[in-house]
């Protein structure tokens, strides 16, 4: 019985709109064909809500000036081939006794807003969305019988979202909605959960008291998704500082972590790479224009192979005098720095080197109340991909096979006949290519300057310290950490003060764990 | 403690060639040839400010073997104790005649001396200053480090990270020490003006007499029992622990006297050169101070003092002749030193004295 009662009631409610929606239109026709710019405009505003399917044609039709009226107040469209049509019906007609109806500024604007509505029953999805975007903005009430009517044949599901919430935004605003659509419409809102749903709750008053509370608990809950959604902004912060700094330390991890060497010319393999990059990109901009656009996927394999041999160069001609001596190697690279910062400066000129962002890398996307950039999940990509290929690289292939032995023990590696020095070479080699791939995705997010690579030299040790010598795992556990801790703190205490925090919990940290998280366990350590 | 030919020759050098440049620019008439610029009295007086910092580098590094990357702070920490004694001198000198507050404070719309400036208008309190707050820096930082035995490298890298937070700290202005710009435009010390020739070349006098004193400090403590048992803890840490001493604690006093040597070069240094700012804490300069002990000679004391005035006397001049080579030139220092010359400008001399 109460179920037979309730599916009365709702046909009711289905059937009262189309009711009333037959009358609007026949209103509609008779405001246009009367006399005077308010009635003209009264009509439009009618016609644009009534849904009729001829009234995007009528209304068009009245802004091009070729809305014609009889003297019977039939109204008459004047096609693009002189004919005339019936304006309800579309067919042609020979009607006599026309007059053109009139327009001013008022029904001008009329007529935009109109359109506007009108825009819901576009054939275009993206569009049908954008004016359901601009109803919701509104909020205006009169527009609720057009969204009804274009709701119940809406197929695009992004679409139909948004003229639901445009619909609840129109249940609420108006003054004769029922007190349950109202809650329900503030449950559509409450999903929406954005800043502009949560304005638009606030603003309203006078609701029933049943309403009222229901918007309450609406706010209340937008305002804790929000903090969830802004924390999951900041693990991204995190997780894109954590990135940067993981590709920085990655090549580090290698020659610091796996050989032993205190390299402190590694954040110049990081500023060589970058100006790699902006020679790439001169250098296609004048001679490929065409494929200007991948110059990036170019510059990171030369990147590689540049900040690569400049190791390899280094490691034969100073670092391979010093091994053993960890301290004096630390002043030798560190003299190395200053001398190719130097260089740099005199090659390139002391001012910041403009490297371009190709447009699949620049702008960002919306993900639930997220922002995502597109360079900087990029570069958390690239970093992923990075460390994959040098984790493989050191575990799949006969040169990372080597390394390992070599770095285990180095005597009984020679006596297999390998030959250290070159394999020393080598894994310097590869340690500063990685810094010099780093370099590339750097030359995005930062000042290409002779200085690029001091500014992470000190973050890079940290997290190589931090996450444990010898261990890539480690490093990369050590990075993440580091840049999360590093965004979380950032609000609380300033971007400033957030580095120094961090960078004295390190301390503290090397004090509680000298070997970092993840130590090397043996003999070794004790060297 | 008797003192061998090595050792009187530093102390003729270090006192006597500051003493009579100062009495030369003091006793001579401008025109005559023999005039001291007051200028040459200025850079001189920096060089033994330097010197302070290397014989503070050098005790901890040649004789404990621990390579400090961030001995600046400790220089830059009595610098700013210094300079806040005479940002307090000035009084109402200043561009906005406040009597309490320094320049930058009214700038800033501060109302009130922060907490931790009082004090510093007593020259004795900021002495005590000078010596105290670097002291106790290394004392809290060397006691947790030297604990858990943080040694080589790591201990390195975070004497660095130390370094690099105090920059980053002092760089912010409502730290209250001035900001970026930190602290200049000094009127004058206990009643004399800093500009003038005479004070100048009574700080450069001072400054010798405390390196001098310095020297023979660090000498007797390496020439100790003590500093027969920090060198045994600098060559093999583990076997000096097993042979039941305790290197933590060696290392903990040689480390804290090292960086109150250090805050008192800084401390000398600030009236000098007449400006402190953060940049003072930047970890390339503690690294410079390496290079100079490098220079010098590792673990000779004399060298670390010789290492700081070459090598700044290097810069000097080449900044003023070929302003863009010098990086290439400091570069090329630190990797030749290491390279060719592993005992440094002494080490040619033949001998290894302390």
């Amino acid at each position: 019985m109460c179920r037979l009662f309730a599916a009365f009631l709702f046909a009711l409610l289905a059937a009262l709109p189309v009711g009333a929606r037959a009358d609007q239109v026949t209103e509609a026709v008779a405001a246009l064909a009367s006399p005077g710019f308010d009635s003209v405009r009264a009509g439009v505003e009618q016609l644009s809500y009534s849904g009729h399917p001829r009234a995007a044609a009528i209304i068009g039709a009245l802004q091009a000036g070729k809305l014609f009226v009889r003297t019977d107040k039939a109204l008459f469209v004047k096609q693009d081939d002189g004919e005339f049509a019936d304006a309800l019906s579309g067919e042609v007609a020979q009607p006599g006794g026309l007059k053109q109806v009139r327009v001013n500024n008022s029904v001008r604007g009329a007529i935009d807003a109109a359109l506007g509505v009108l825009r819901l029953f576009a054939p275009d999805a993206a569009a049908r969305r954008e004016a359901a975007e601009a109803v919701f903005k509104s909020h205006d009430p009169a527009a609720l019988p057009a969204l009804e009517k274009v709701l119940a044949t809406e197929t695009n599901a992004g679409a139909k979202l948004k003229m639901e919430q445009a619909r609840a935004a129109a249940v609420l605003a108006s003054p004769d909605s029922a007190e349950a659509d109202r809650v329900a419409a503030v449950a559509v809102l409450r999903l929406r959960g954005d800043i502009e749903a949560r304005g638009f709750l606030a603003s309203l008053s006078g609701q029933p008291q049943s309403v009222t509370e229901a918007i309450v608990t609406a706010i209340t809950g937008i305002d804790r998704m929000a903090q969830a959604w802004s924390v999951a902004q900041s693990v991204y912060y995190g997780l894109s500082l954590g990135s940067v700094l993981l590709l920085a330390a990655a090549g580090l991890a290698i020659t610091f972590g796996v050989m032993g060497v205190i390299n402190m010319a590694h954040g110049e393999m990081v500023m060589i790479g970058a100006y790699t990059t902006f020679v790439v990109q001169q250098f296609m901009r004048a001679n490929t224009p065409g494929l200007y656009g991948a110059s990036l996927l170019v510059a990171i394999p030369m990147a590689f192979l540049v900040s690569g041999a400049v190791g390899v160069a280094i490691e034969r001609l100073l670092i391979r005098w010093l091994y053993g001596r960890p301290l004096e190697t630390l002043l030798a690279t560190w003299g190395l720095s200053l001398g190719l910062q130097q260089a740099v400066r005199s090659i390139f000129g002391a001012n910041n080197k403009d490297v371009d962002t190709p447009g699949w890398m620049s702008g960002a996307t919306e993900l639930g109340g997220l922002t995502l950039t597109w360079n900087r999940m990029y570069i958390i990509l690239f970093s992923i991909a990075v460390l994959a290929s040098l984790m493989g690289a050191l575990r799949y292939t006969s040169l990372g096979l080597r390394m390992r032995a070599v770095t285990q023990n180095r005597r009984m590696a020679a006596a297999m006949g390998i030959r250290t020095p070159w394999i020393d070479a080598l894994t310097f080699g590869l340690g500063s290519g990685v810094a010099g791939m780093a370099g590339v995705a750097l030359s995005q997010i930062d000042n290409v300057s002779p200085n690029l690579g001091q500014s992470y030299i000190i973050d890079s040790f940290m997290v190589v310290v931090f996450g444990g010598v010898g261990n890539l795992w480690g490093t990369t556990l050590g990075a993440l950490t580091l840049g999360i801790v590093n965004k979380f703190l950032e609000p609380v205490a300033g971007a400033v003060m957030a580095k120094i925090v961090v960078l004295v919990l390190l301390i503290l940290f090397i004090q509680r764990r000298p070997r970092g998280m993840f130590p090397l366990k043996g003999r070794a350590v004790e060297s | 403690m008797k003192l061998d030919r090595t050792a009187w020759l530093t102390l003729g050098l270090t006192f006597g060639v500051p003493l009579c440049l100062a009495l030369l620019n003091q006793s001579t008439a401008l025109s005559s040839a023999l005039h001291v610029p007051t200028y040459v009295i200025a850079l001189a007086g920096k060089y033994l400010c330097f010197a302070m910092l290397a014989l503070a580098v050098d005790l901890v590094w040649g004789f404990a073997g621990i390579l400090s990357l961030g001995h600046a702070a400790f220089f830059a920490l009595g610098g700013y104790a210094m300079g806040m004694y005479l940002m307090r001198q000035i009084g109402t000198r200043g561009v906005y005649g406040n009597p309490m507050l320094p320049d930058f404070m009214v700038f800033l719309g501060w109302k009130e001396l922060p907490w931790y400036w009082h004090g510093f208008e007593w020259f004795g309190f900021a002495c005590f200053m000078v010596v105290l707050v670097p002291g106790i820096l290394a004392l809290v930082f060397g006691y947790l480090a030297f604990r858990s035995r943080v040694t080589g490298v790591y201990l390195s890298i975070i004497t660095q990270a130390l370094t690099y937070a105090l920059l980053l700290a002092f760089f912010r202005n409502d730290m209250g020490f001035g900001g970026n710009n930190g602290m200049t435009d000094f009127k004058d010390i206990l009643g004399f003006s800093v500009q003038a020739d005479s004070t100048r070349s009574a700080l450069l006098v001072i400054s010798a007499m405390f390196l001098c004193g310095q020297y023979l400090v660090a000498r007797y403590v390496v020439r100790s029992r003590f500093g027969k048992v920090l060198i045994a803890v600098r060559d093999t840490e583990s076997r000096t622990r097993f042979l039941g001493y305790r290197p933590e604690s060696y290392k903990l006093v040689v480390w804290v006297l090292s960086a109150i040597m250090a805050g008192i070069g800084g401390a000398l240094y600030v009236p000098q050169v007449g400006i402190i700012n953060p940049s003072e804490f930047a970890p390339a300069n503690s690294i410079e101070a390496v290079i100079w002990v490098a220079v010098g000679g590792r673990g000779t004391l004399s060298g670390a003092i010789l290492g700081a005035v070459i090598v700044n006397f290097g810069k000097t001049w080449f900044t003023g002749v070929l302003p863009e080579y010098w990086l290439y030139a400091l570069g090329a220092l630190f990797i030749f030193v290491t390279l060719c010359l592993p005992k440094g400008v002494m080490g040619l001399f033949g001998r290894r004295t302390a």
